[in-house]
């Protein structure tokens, strides 16, 4: 126990060029802390949106389905299999019918998707009760983004165009009766939301849905081949992909922090097998063992990360909770991140990320202390006995 | 008397290679010394003092022949054992005192102890009798900057003589000090050698050690020249 003790005295005997170190490791630490928390709260801040507005616990989705291709609609639609229908009837789990059509806002040609949901359900956030509310012929919801795309406005009337189950084209005119916020994309760009039940009248698919999205909570029941259910993890991925590439990029900049200060305590350690070459003599004649000189050497290097992570945690600690409490508004352009969030990001700060970070900062910083302490080896007694003395 | 021997050279060669030759530091050094000696190394610079010592001090090992110190065969010790016999049993004075630079007085002469494993108690206690034994006990916050040479000296003594070592060995350790601080010094080490029976063995050519000596060993070209029994003043 000896060296530890050792090691902390002479740190601290080292006065302003000791803390420096620190300072700057600190600055390191703090901003990998802080960076990645914002990432972290981007992540869940999205992921929440998501699935408050659209994948709940889950969804069930009909065998032909492809997100990503729109075309494969034609076929993706069936029954509600009876082991989902029964949550379905207990608000556990809502269908969502999805086509393909055009619609001519102020005459230009669009291609949408027309999602018919039940205007009385509560497992996803839309809106539906404006739906339930209107008279019109066919009511439709539309997200802001795609009313600043189309100019559509409340009370507008707009013409869609479908084809229905038999593949004959049908057209007639909705009216918009709800503008929704949200941070979602998914549910906004390209998309009118209009009653269930509408929607499978006018495409000849009654009592039919492509997707089911079970509640928060609801545990997922085994059904037949023709519904596959595809968890949070799989509807998440792309979010969770695109936040992964972006926290590389911002990487490089606490990277760049933190070889700033690995170069300042290199350099000190440098410094200190030249300089303090007398002093390890000394050490050595007085009976301390070689190996443990090395390791004296080396603590005392690597101490200089358990001070900024105290130093960190001083200044560091008020700083981010505050940040977290706060937010971090964000400028009028942040949906071309692609992300669900707000106008404001909450930057989340899990343990896992301080105690890696921690982990990683005192690593780092214990090689870069060894590796020039480790010259020392080679010395012997009475070679440092004749160098200088600091 | 012969039991007593606790320091034993024979045939003891040092060779440094210096290109093409070797110089040749100690040559065929055979010397024995008792317990509670007070003897030193006399002789010019380059004589092989300093690496004689070294040698007997285990910072060293021999190009050839034996030192045994307290019974450990010094040419054949592992650097852990030599560091343990460091710890254990032999004080080291330096011409340059060698204090560590960021400890306090007290934190410099309780180092030794601290290698020991003493408890806090025992460490303050001998910390203490040392610091009075060189007169430095109101000291003992200082750091080795605020001292003078001869303060700084005497610090270093009580560094050496605290966990009460068989033998101390002192190179030139009046090398950079004045007159007055020289005698004070060495009265100090006279007195330690007597009451605690401690050997010390001293390198230098300073007059004023000399005649201090009970017994001057001269060496020449790293051989001994003279070994002579003496009558301090
Ligand atoms: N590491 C070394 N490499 C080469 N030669 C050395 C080394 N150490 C000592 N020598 C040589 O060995 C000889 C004896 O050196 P030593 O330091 O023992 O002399 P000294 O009697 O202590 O001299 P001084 O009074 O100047 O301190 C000298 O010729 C010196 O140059
Ligand atoms: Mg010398």
């Amino acid at each position: 126990m000896i060296i530890p003790r050792l090691a902390l005295r002479n740190l601290l005997g080292a006065g302003i060029r000791t803390w420096l170190n620190v300072v700057v490791l600190s600055f390191a630490f703090v901003s990998i802390i802080w960076s990645q928390g914002l990432l972290e709260g981007m992540n869940k801040q999205a992921a929440d949106a998501m699935i408050h507005m659209e994948y709940g616990n889950g969804q069930y989705w009909h065998a032909n389905y492809d997100r990503y291709d729109p075309l494969t609609l034609e076929d993706a639609h069936g029954a509600i299999p009876p082991t989902l229908q029964i949550l379905v009837d207990n608000g556990k789990a809502t269908p969502i019918l999805i086509t393909f059509a055009t619609m001519y806002p102020n005459g230009r040609l669009q291609t949408v998707l027309l999602k018919g949901i039940d205007p009385n359900q509560s497992v996803m956030g839309i809106p539906g009760e404006f739906l339930a509310k209107s008279d019109a012929a066919i009511p439709a919801l539309i997200g802001a983004r795609m009313a600043k795309n189309t100019g559509l406005k409340i009370g507008d009337i707009v013409t869609i165009q479908w084809r229905d189950v038999n593949g004959t084209y049908d057209a007639q005119e909705a009216t918009i009766v709800q503008v929704m916020t949200t941070s979602v994309q998914s549910v906004d760009n390209g998309t009118i939301w209009l009653p269930l039940k509408k929607l499978q009248n006018m495409t000849g698919m009654i009592g039919q849905a492509t997707i089911i999205t079970l509640a928060k909570g609801v545990e997922p029941p085994a059904t037949n081949d023709t519904w596959q259910f595809e968890n949070l993890d799989c509807l998440l991925k792309d979010l969770r992909d695109m936040v992964k590439s972006k926290s590389i990029g911002s990487s490089i900049m606490y990277i760049i922090l933190l070889l700033l200060a690995m170069l300042a305590i290199f350099d000190t350690q440098v410094l200190s097998i030249f300089r303090r070459r007398k002093e390890m003599g000394t050490l050595m004649a007085l009976g301390l063992t070689r190996v443990k000189v090395i390791q004296l050497f080396t603590l005392e290097g690597a101490l200089h990360s358990v001070l900024a992570v105290l130093v960190g945690a001083l200044y560091g600690t008020p700083l981010l909770a505050l940040f977290a409490k706060v937010g971090w508004s964000l400028p009028e352009n942040t949906d071309s991140y692609g992300f669900a969030i707000g106008d404001k990001l909450f930057p989340s700060y899990s343990l896992g990320l301080v105690v890696t970070t921690t982990i990683l900062v005192m690593i780092v910083t214990t090689i870069v202390s060894f590796l020039p302490a480790r010259r020392i080896a080679k010395l012997k007694p009475t070679e440092a006995l004749r160098g200088r003395m600091a | 008397m012969k039991n007593d021997v606790i320091i034993e050279t024979r045939g003891l060669f040092k060779r440094y290679p210096l290109g093409e030759h070797t110089i040749v530091a100690l040559n065929d050094i055979s010397l024995h010394f008792s317990k509670s000696e007070f003897a030193g190394l006399v002789g010019p610079s380059g004589s092989g003092k300093t690496t004689l010592l070294n040698i007997i001090g285990s910072l060293d090992s021999p190009s050839e022949g034996s030192a045994t110190v307290l019974g450990n065969q010094i040419e054949s010790l592992s650097s852990r054992k030599a560091a343990e016999l460091r710890n254990h049993h032999i004080g080291f004075i330096f011409q340059t005192f060698n204090l560590l630079p960021v400890y306090s007085v007290f934190e410099n002469v309780e180092f030794p102890l601290l290698l020991l494993g003493l408890s806090a108690d025992e460490r303050k206690k001998m910390v203490f009798e040392a610091l009075e034994w060189v007169n430095l006990a109101d000291r003992a916050k200082s750091k080795p900057a605020q001292l003078s040479g001869g303060q700084s000296q005497r610090v270093a003594i009580a560094r050496a003589i605290v966990k009460r070592p068989a033998i101390i060995l002192a190179d030139e350790p009046t090398a950079n000090l004045d007159a007055e601080n020289s005698h004070h010094i060495l009265k100090t080490m006279v007195t330690l050698n007597k009451e605690l029976g401690t050997t010390f063995l001293f390198s230098t050519h300073d007059a004023k050690v000399v005649q201090y000596l009970r017994r001057k060993i001269s060496l020449i070209d790293g051989h001994v020249a003279s070994d002579e029994l003496c009558q301090p003043a």
